[in-house]
């Protein structure tokens, strides 16, 4: 399969009044057509900055890109204006949000608000465009459609909002779906059912995705690949069953250890990860994660570690790996 | 909805009773009447007969009873200064000319007012957002007067076309219309910036844009429509605030409005009057707060359901 997104070297700023925040510093990664990548970290590790970049959705100013490319079928997005962006955001590359409850309009009925997607791209009359807005409505699993498409975004659940949120993302069949944080403000179980509706709407129209996420069970489920992320930076890439079975990188391990499990212990605590991440004012020079880890070595401070491949789809940026420090890598918990 | 305007109009009622009571009580609270305040002495026999013609000669319990029941038939009595008028005939003289001076200015303010401040929100921190707010910021803190008259000075004495004072033509409304905008336009302006940059930094502006629609279509359909709730929710008090007529503005520029008679009427304590352009008044207040409440109910469909759920 072609690559259908590739990043490179993406490096994102914002200016601000103290000075630059260097929130996406470098990070590579691609997406092939119809698959499914997650892009996970904790809060403010970069992954949303580097999915609003990819759309152009950040505020610029303050927001600017630094350095780096971003192919998307073969063009830089990077260059376009925002023009030629229009033609791309929701046809080709579609995003949902975070919280359903504020991503819709609370002035305006929801099928005008997928009708507006669908007229902008597609060569339809109203008439049509409100049947295909009822078919996509259907497709998601909202009940009773033709009624519901002229009802206001506080009549729906947050759930039904999340599936409308889906449903005006699709409406062009995009290539490229990007999912910000889509099930975090959602009930567990609601959840899961946006989780399979994404699934089986991938089935059906074959588009890629890009998770973002800070939930490595979402992850689990629904993703071929993970990468993750830490301080603006890609710490390690691979396979989901390369990442859960044979994580390489410390931040990784820490991660799917902070992971409640139904095999636990009644009494056990849920494991944290202490500290918080460095500040992206000045970022370290070194690897990022190494005030928070306990594996750290005196190398870490101040020499980013190289980019160390342990298969084809699998590579981590940490010092452990280098071929120098075998030894460390046994006695890992996990 | 019918059941809510049904409501509303009740509590209207109510709330006019409130109005005519406190107002009564006030305005006899205040030492002297009507006929005390002219210079010249007025005999004795006279004065009886005048408070005898008025009804003031009777308990304040039974004028206020008498003058209840007045009201209910929509009669609020004769001017007790000028003889030949009744307050209904001073208030069918005065309003129209006071409402169209006051409606005029109101669709200046709408109209310019949210533009200015939405246009500065587009812009924040730069040249345009500078621009618009030092507009509305001297628009707020100018006084009415001392732009009326700098109108005056300025444009009415060197475009002939355009007359100092008076009233009749629509030329003639121009500058007093202007004059009595300006305050409101800054207000709303103010206020559509401030709620302008909040809506922008919602996430269904984000929804929006990722929708690929043009940059002026967000701003139009998704944040204008949303912004400017709040200003509606103030057009009530500032519509029947400029309707029923600026004393300032109507004096400046001669205009035979019923502003004047807010002010002359408490400084000859013409009772009649006094409580016919209050209660008047109160009549536009309340009229407009429900009319804007339904407006509101028709933008905004989440005001809707609530509303007529309870």
């Amino acid at each position: 399969m072609g690559k259908l997104l590739e990043v490179k070297d993406l490096a994102v700023s914002f200016q601000t009044y103290f000075g630059e925040v260097e929130a996406v510093r470098g990070v590579s990664f691609h997406v092939d057509k119809g698959e499914t990548v997650a892009l996970v970290g904790e809060s403010g590790c970069g992954k949303s900055v580097t999915a609003n970049s990819i759309m152009q959705l950040l505020p610029m100013p303050p927001a600017f890109y630094k350095n780096g490319q971003i192919l998307f079928e073969g063009e830089d997005i990077v260059k376009k204006s925002d023009k030629e962006m229009q033609k791309i955001r929701g046809n080709k590359i579609s995003m949902i949000f975070q919280d359903p409850m504020t991503s819709l309009n609370p002035t305006m009925k929801i099928g005008k608000q997928i009708i507006e997607g669908i007229l902008k791209h597609q060569k339809l009359s109203r008439h049509e465009a409100k049947k295909k807005a009822i078919e996509m409505l259907e497709l998601v699993s909202v009940p009773q459609p033709e009624k519901r498409i002229n009802q206001y975004p506080h009549e729906f659940s947050g759930g039904m909002r999340q599936r409308v949120m889906i449903a005006l993302a699709m409406v062009s069949n995009p290539e490229l779906l990007i999912a910000d944080e889509p099930t975090t403000a959602l009930d567990v179980t609601v959840q899961a059912q946006i989780l399979d509706l994404m699934k089986q709407i991938q089935d059906k129209l074959g588009t890629a995705i890009i998770l973002i996420t800070h939930d490595l069970g979402v992850v689990a489920d629904i993703s071929d690949r993970v990468i993750v992320m830490y301080a603006g930076k890609i710490m390690e890439e691979g396979t989901t069953d390369e990442i859960f079975k044979n994580p390489k990188h410390p931040y990784t391990r820490k991660l799917l250890g902070s992971v409640p499990r139904l095999d636990m212990d009644r009494n056990e605590s849920l494991h944290s990860i202490e500290g918080t991440p460095p500040d992206l004012y000045r970022p370290p020079k070194g690897c990022p994660f190494f005030d928070r880890c306990d594996k750290a070595m005196v190398i870490c401070k101040d020499h980013m570690p190289n980019k160390e491949y342990h298969s084809d789809s699998h590579y981590s940026y940490c010092w452990l790996n280098h071929p120098m420090a075998k030894a460390a890598d046994e006695g890992s918990e996990i | 909805m019918a059941k809510y305007i049904l409501k509303r109009f009740a509590l209207g009622i109510v709330t006019i009773w409130a109005v005519i009571t406190i107002t009564f009580i006030l305005m006899h609270s205040v030492p002297g009447n009507p006929f005390a305040t002219e210079s010249r002495k007025i005999p004795p026999n006279i004065m009886e007969n005048l408070m005898k013609k008025y009804g003031l000669d009777k308990p304040k319990s039974e004028q206020y009873i008498m003058y209840l029941k007045n009201i209910a038939k929509f009669d609020f009595g004769e001017s007790m200064k000028s003889d030949s008028e009744t307050v209904n005939q001073i208030i069918a003289r005065g309003f129209p000319v006071s409402a169209r001076l006051g409606l005029q200015s109101i669709l200046i303010a709408l109209i310019f007012g949210p533009a200015l401040g939405a246009i500065a929100a587009l812009y924040q921190n730069k040249i345009p957002d500078y621009v618009a707010m030092i507009i509305s910021i001297i628009g707020v803190s100018v006084p009415s007067f001392v732009l009326g008259s700098f109108l005056i000075q300025f444009v009415a004495t060197k475009v002939e076309w355009i007359p100092i004072g008076g009233w009749g033509e629509f030329r003639h409304t121009l500058l007093p219309s202007f004059a009595l905008a300006v305050m409101p336009l800054a207000r709303f302006s103010r206020l559509m910036r401030s709620s302008m940059l909040e809506i922008l930094g919602q996430d269904y502006i984000k929804t929006a844009k990722s929708k690929g629609i043009s940059k002026f279509a967000v701003i139009m359909k998704h944040a204008v429509r949303n912004a400017i709730l709040p200003i509606i929710s103030i057009l009530g008090t500032t519509v029947s605030d400029l309707v029923v007529g600026s004393f300032v503005i109507e004096k400046i520029f001669g205009i035979p409005g019923l502003g004047q008679f807010f002010t002359t009427s408490v400084f000859n304590r013409d009772y009649t009057l006094i409580m016919g352009v209050t209660v008047f008044y109160a009549l536009v207040l309340i009229s407009a707060m429900l009319l804007v409440d339904i407006a509101y109910m028709l933008i905004d469909p989440r005001i809707r359901l609530t509303k007529e759920g309870h």
